[in-house]
């Protein structure tokens, strides 16, 4: 059996995270690994909602150590948490907040015991061991599960670290706006620092202030795995930041003028990163340099038709990407833009056939069509549209209905009721007469 | 003090309207109603662009860890009176 470490840092006394301006050793983190996986229900599943990042990666390591899976859903709306239920009916959920409301078996996060010394060793985990399955939602409704098991998340992040520069012993910390459950948190802000002997921050900082407070309270070299979105407002901000090593940013494609902006500003390189939910990550770009994309070692891509997809190194079975992409030598490629049924708003992801068929369900929807406008820049978050035919609905009765069903950023804006859909003689719809109708009813 | 709050709350739904692009005019907001969730239809993307329009506007930074973040966008009534108790300009 091969077996790969949960962490690689090679000292108990090193640090691993900074909760509250307080380092957490290697030792104590284990120590209440141990502590957790003692108290873990007996369902195989756990669906770790902690909002701390040290209490999630404390869950997540309680499960890998325990042989337990952890399920990471797009969304926790009601249907996505039955839909879940059925797919792991041993799933649980493990919380940080007193206000946990998950209509499922749940454990809270404990307060863990003093620390007190004793001899830890670090686990070694099987390559094989199923460690996660994160869904994307699919096309019908039903999410479609994305297995990861221990060896390709551990290859993963590893090539990432070497990529970014990360193995150089120099105790690196790590910021994250993104949640810890979004792949690309789970990756760049958690498995990272694990797997590169560096640490990582507890918080999830939300405004600016909170983003300047949180990287005022770790030691250099910091670094900070953000958004597009959250790096735009922090600029706009205009707060003093203390120095920054190194700042990541994924979920979508920064503008050059956004990039250049950034590293003047917080006077920092930006390196960005490309991955999907199904891959992982698997190219970086330092934006400012250059607008082609440089894959991780091993990693391929293949042109087949329309579709390209990607294989080798940590990406397990080859897979097609969801992205229009001009191949432009081995290891290098150029993106243009989104296959048009894929929506993906501030990270989140989902398809127009999947939101088309939530809106259709709903009863008193007669016909109804979700509209994507074209992005005028990644940097602003684009708000998609819907148009339906449903004269005994209210806008409000609509909405609720919808909220059940999809996550909150995808509720249309505006949601426009129509007499019929200006579908074709076939009964199509094109993009093109959706835009016109739009476009109309703004004016 | 409550007429000031009154053209304050006003101001504060017409920077909400302009900088969400938002579907609707800043009277018919109702000032009691959730701006999260059922209410006007916020979310945290939203939360994040009105928080620095008012940062801004009103010199003041909002954090999510000291006040009762939630509660302070509970409803534009409450986010007004704590743009009044906390503004600088």
């Amino acid at each position: 059996m091969q077996t790969l470490s949960l962490i690689t840092h090679n000292s108990l006394y090193k640090t691993i995270a900074w909760r509250k301006g307080t380092a957490i050793s290697v030792a104590k983190f284990l120590a209440d690994v141990d502590y957790l996986a003692a108290l873990l229900p007996a369902g195989k599943h756990i669906l770790n909602i902690c909002r701390d990042r040290y209490h999630f990666t404390v869950g997540l390591a309680a499960a890998i150590v325990s042989n337990k899976v952890s399920v990471l859903p797009p969304t926790h709306t009601p249907e996505m948490l039955q839909q879940l239920q059925t797919f792991a009916p041993d799933v649980f959920c493990l919380h940080d907040n007193g206000n946990c409301d998950i209509a499922l078996p749940r454990l809270s996060y404990p307060t863990m015991p003093e620390y007190r010394a004793e001899k830890v060793s670090i686990p070694q985990i099987d390559v094989q061991q199923l460690i996660a399955i994160v869904f994307t939602s699919g096309s019908t409704g039903a999410p479609i599960p994305h297995a990861k098991n221990w060896g390709s998340l551990v290859h993963n992040v590893q090539a990432q670290a070497k990529r970014l520069g990360l193995l150089k012993n120099a105790d690196y910390c790590i910021v994250g706006t993104i949640p810890p459950q979004h792949m690309y948190g789970l990756e760049s802000t958690v498995l990272l620092p694990l797997q590169s002997s560096n640490a990582f921050s507890s918080a999830q900082p939300f405004y600016p202030a909170d983003i300047s407070g949180t990287l005022e309270t770790i030691p250099a070299p910091r670094i900070l795995a953000s958004t597009p979105l959250h790096l735009r407002l922090l600029l706009e901000a205009d707060l003093k930041l203390p120095e920054l090593a190194l700042t990541l940013s994924a979920t979508a494609p920064l503008s050059l003028t956004l990039a250049h902006k950034i590293e003047k500003t917080l006077k920092t390189p930006l390196i960005e990163i490309y991955g999907s939910t199904e891959t992982g990550q698997i190219a970086t770009r330092h934006t400012t340099d250059t607008a082609t994309w440089q894959l991780l070692p091993k990693v391929q891509l293949t042109q087949s038709g329309e579709q390209v997809w990607a294989s080798g190194g940590h990406v397990d079975i080859a897979v097609p990407l969801n992205d229009i992409i001009e191949l432009t030598d081995i290891s290098h490629f150029l993106l243009h833009g989104r296959t048009q049924d894929l929506i993906n708003i501030a990270g989140k992801r989902s398809s127009l056939a999947n939101l088309n068929h939530h809106l259709n369900a709903i009863d008193g929807v007669i016909d109804g069509a979700f509209f994507m406008p074209d992005e005028l820049s990644h940097d602003h978050v684009t708000r998609l549209s819907a148009c339906v035919v449903a004269p005994n609905l209210t806008a409000a009765a609509l909405l609720a209905a919808l909220r059940l069903k999809i996550d909150p950023v995808f509720l249309p804006r505006p949601l426009l009721f129509v007499e019929s859909l200006p579908r074709n003689a076939t009964g199509k719809l094109s993009r093109q007469a959706l835009k016109n109708l739009f476009s109309v009813s703004v004016d | 003090m409550i007429e000031n709050n009154t053209s304050l709350q006003l101001e504060i739904a017409e920077l909400m309207v302009q900088a969400l692009n938002l579907d609707t005019t800043a009277t018919e907001i109702d000032p009691e109603a959730p701006l999260y969730g059922d209410g006007l239809g916020l979310d945290s993307i939203d939360i994040l662009e009105v928080a620095l329009v008012v940062s801004k506007r009103y010199g003041l930074q909002l954090k999510a860890d000291s006040e009762n973040n939630h509660q302070i966008f509970s409803s534009l009534r409450n986010l007004t009176e704590y743009v009044a108790a906390h503004k600088t300009n």
